[in-house]
């Protein structure tokens, strides 16, 4: 044990000096991983006791159920060639549709794009998510984004943006304007554990720290950044730790367990908003799926690596628990599987069938309004299009349709 | 009335629009206490606090990305950067995500309650790192509204434009003026309309283009010219993108030529697109070539900095050239 001197220092540090040269291991602080339920869905013994009640809980499961049975039809949607593209939530349920529970509606959610189920969870329709896939024109977003790419102002949910990391400072500056406008809200952002190699990750961490921002970082630890394992991502003990460089408070879940990470949200959320600061929350999980559709997952870990992990199946783990809990009939839940994957085909070919958004779209929301030079390079377009519309048969026969 | 320079003009609209707008913050590296790096938000965290105005940490793309996601939140953001060479760090923020947000949500979300402002240009002795005019880059960006203010008058009315505005704007503010131009601004507000140009003077012989502190130049070449008889048309873009191509147009088909200069170096500038946009436009009334005066293609020197720039002298020269071709 160093001999420590105390002195008085001019800087924002809690410093202490010593007179033993030794340096400060890279495991100096190592941050436990907080866990409730069991693989058997018991509660550990000695476990917190849950304050999860039967409503959440029901919401929870059938959210993870539902998503769970979509992602596996849209991912055979994609292979049928119906949809361009696609992202699963496999083996992260628990921790994001946990982490969204935990929340208020009033929250606000930046997510990358493997949270559908914290938008399920808020109530996103099946056609709404089954649109946005097929860039039709109910789709919100207009048919501009790849699928996936989701967002609802009414659900108080950011739209997904590609470039990654970039909703991390955002995060933090959504944040401060709900601790200005005295809403008693905050914001919660997610990110993997590869985004937070990216420059956005210290920017919006620090900027948070700084300006006492109500802001959740949600690192979702899944082992994989695509093909990149996380041994080749980052050294040391993981993301959650950084948070201590950061001066921010941390904690580290069992993303297996929706119980738990309910629970550290909970927590986490209740400081945030009580005293203004983020918090970073660090889920550890397994992806695994693939990274998307366009990811081949064999070229770079073991059948037997996925298959130890596929045990730990968090769905599998949740549903034991509401077995248990007298919460959920089993016969009624293989049931509702069923049904649910006919709703999900059901509503794929009626999005399937629903024309694109009008080629006007095109130039509307670059600006406010459609500026002088967009105007002009629309009418230049729709010349175009009507001088050869059997090379443009999507738009060509609606032209002139009033919307 | 009062007499102000530009840096003043900057601070009274900015002060109006954080009296208008309760919850409105400006923040950046300095900004604070003591008022930013050239003195633009003094007093302004005195009069309206800290949590409203506020040094942020020594981060570009932090300081991007938060105000992107205040502005999303529906809070006018007033970021600065410190120098127009500076934003680069936070590239990404702004033309993925500042330029983007409005169109790839469908208008769900949008950031058009931020005005980005940086010092820019040359003329202040700040070598290749405090001289740059980086416009032409966000200017391919579709989603920007790009403003350049002339003088202390100006400054004032198309910032409180830009703050009114709910697109997002990077308002250049042209440093070597700062304090050198002095002019009378009102007191209270007024506002000057985006996407306009302006004929600063009227001319039937060659069309002056330029925006920020080159109209500057122009005047001054202008002035040189109309001693050998040639009367010139200048005209201060202001907005650079979207640009106001009819005034520009109508200038070029009553004059028949157009002299374009900006600080920027040559090759890929917005001076480039304007030239592009005029021969399309004005193919048949032009009587010359359009003529570019501009930086060259090279970082911004530090010793040669008067060589390097696109002065009245180099002007001159292209009006003649233009006018005798």
């Amino acid at each position: 044990m160093a001999k420590l001197l105390n002195v008085e220092n001019p800087t924002n540090t809690i410093r202490k000096d010593t007179l033993e040269l030794d340096f400060v291991g890279e495991h100096a602080l190592s941050i436990p991983t907080f866990k409730m339920l069991d693989d058997n869905g018991e509660l550990y013994k000695g476990a917190q006791k849950s304050s999860m009640d039967k409503e959440t809980a029901i919401r929870i499961y059938e959210t993870m159920r539902f998503i769970r049975v979509f992602d596996e039809r849209m991912l055979a949607a994609q292979r049928q060639g119906r949809v361009s593209f696609y992202m699963q939530c496999l083996g992260e349920e628990a921790a994001v549709t946990g982490s969204a529970a935990a929340l208020e509606d009033k929250d606000m959610i930046f997510a990358q794009y493997r949270e559908q189920a914290a938008l399920a969870y808020r109530g996103f329709k099946l056609e709404q998510f089954m649109h946005q896939m097929f860039s039709n024109e109910k789709d919100f977003g207009k048919g501009r984004q790849m699928p996936i790419h989701y967002g609802s102002k009414e659900l108080n949910y950011s739209t997904i943006s590609s470039p990654l990391g970039t909703q991390i400072p955002q995060a933090a500056g959504y944040a401060y304007g709900q601790k200005l406008k005295g809403d008693g809200a905050c914001t919660i952002c997610y990110f993997g554990e590869g985004a937070a190699s990216e420059g956005d990750f210290h920017a919006g961490l620090n900027m948070a720290a700084v300006h006492n921002s109500p802001t959740l970082f949600f690192a979702r630890n899944n082992g994989y950044a695509i093909s990149t394992p996380a041994s080749e991502q980052f050294k040391g003990d993981g993301i959650a730790v950084r948070a201590t460089g950061y001066g921010m408070k941390a904690i580290r879940v069992d993303g297996f367990d929706a119980l738990a990470v309910y629970e550290a949200v909970k927590m986490a959320r209740e400081y945030s908003v009580k005293n203004n600061a983020p918090v970073l929350i660090e889920s550890i999980a397994y992806r695994l799926a693939a990274h998307s559709s366009s990811d081949d997952p064999t070229g770079y870990r073991e059948k037997e690596e996925e298959e130890t992990f596929r045990d730990n199946c968090p769905v599998e783990r949740f549903r034991k628990y509401m077995v248990k809990q007298g919460w959920l009939d089993e016969a009624e839940d293989e049931k509702v599987k069923e049904q649910i994957k006919v709703q999900v085909l059901d509503a794929l070919k009626v999005a399937e069938k629903v024309a694109k958004p009008a080629l006007e779209e095109i130039v509307t929301d670059v600006y406010e309004e459609v500026p002088a030079h967009l105007q002009k390079q629309y009418e230049q377009l729709k010349a175009h299009i009507l001088k050869y519309p059997e090379s443009y048969p999507a738009t060509a026969s609606r032209i002139g349709e009033s919307k | 009335m009062a007499k102000m320079n530009m840096l003043q003009a900057i601070n009274s609209a900015l002060a109006i629009a954080m009296e208008e707008n309760e919850n409105a913050c400006i923040f950046g590296e300095d900004v604070g206490a003591f008022g930013g790096v050239f003195r633009a938000t003094s007093g302004l965290q005195e009069k309206f606090g800290k949590d409203r105005v506020f040094n942020t940490p020594l981060v570009e793309q932090g300081i991007l990305g938060f105000a992107n996601g205040l502005a999303a939140q529906g809070t006018l953001a007033i970021p600065e950067i410190q120098f127009a060479d500076y934003i680069f760090p936070a590239f990404d923020q702004i033309v993925n995500e500042t330029a983007k947000f409005r169109f790839r949500s469908g208008n769900e979300f949008n950031v058009g309650n931020m005005v980005i402002r940086t010092p820019y240009g040359g003329g202040i002795h700040g070598g290749l790192y405090h001289s740059q005019s980086p416009e032409a880059y966000f200017a391919h960006t579709p989603g920007l509204k790009l403003v350049f203010p002339r003088n202390a008058y100006q400054a004032k009315g198309l910032l409180a434009a830009s703050l009114e505005s709910n697109d997002p704007v990077i308002f250049f503010e042209p440093k070597r003026l700062y304090r050198a131009s002095v002019g009378e601004v009102p007191e209270g507000k007024y506002t000057i309309p985006l996407g306009k140009a302006e004929i600063v003077q009227q001319g039937e012989d060659v069309t002056l283009l330029a925006w920020g502190a080159q109209v500057e130049m122009l005047e001054k070449a202008a002035e040189m010219a109309e001693k050998d008889g040639i009367s010139c048309e200048v005209i201060d873009l202001r907005t650079v993108a979207p640009w106001d191509v009819e005034t520009v147009t109508a200038s070029v088909i009553k004059t028949g030529r157009l002299v374009v200069s900006q600080e920027a170096p040559l090759t890929g500038g917005f001076a480039s697109e304007i030239a592009a946009t005029v021969q399309e436009e004005c193919f048949l009334h032009l009587e010359s070539p359009i003529e570019r005066v501009c930086g060259l293609d090279t970082p911004y020197p530090l010793a040669h900095e008067k060589e390097y720039m696109a002065d009245h002298l180099k002007v001159y020269e292209a009006i003649k050239r233009s006018v005798n071709y």
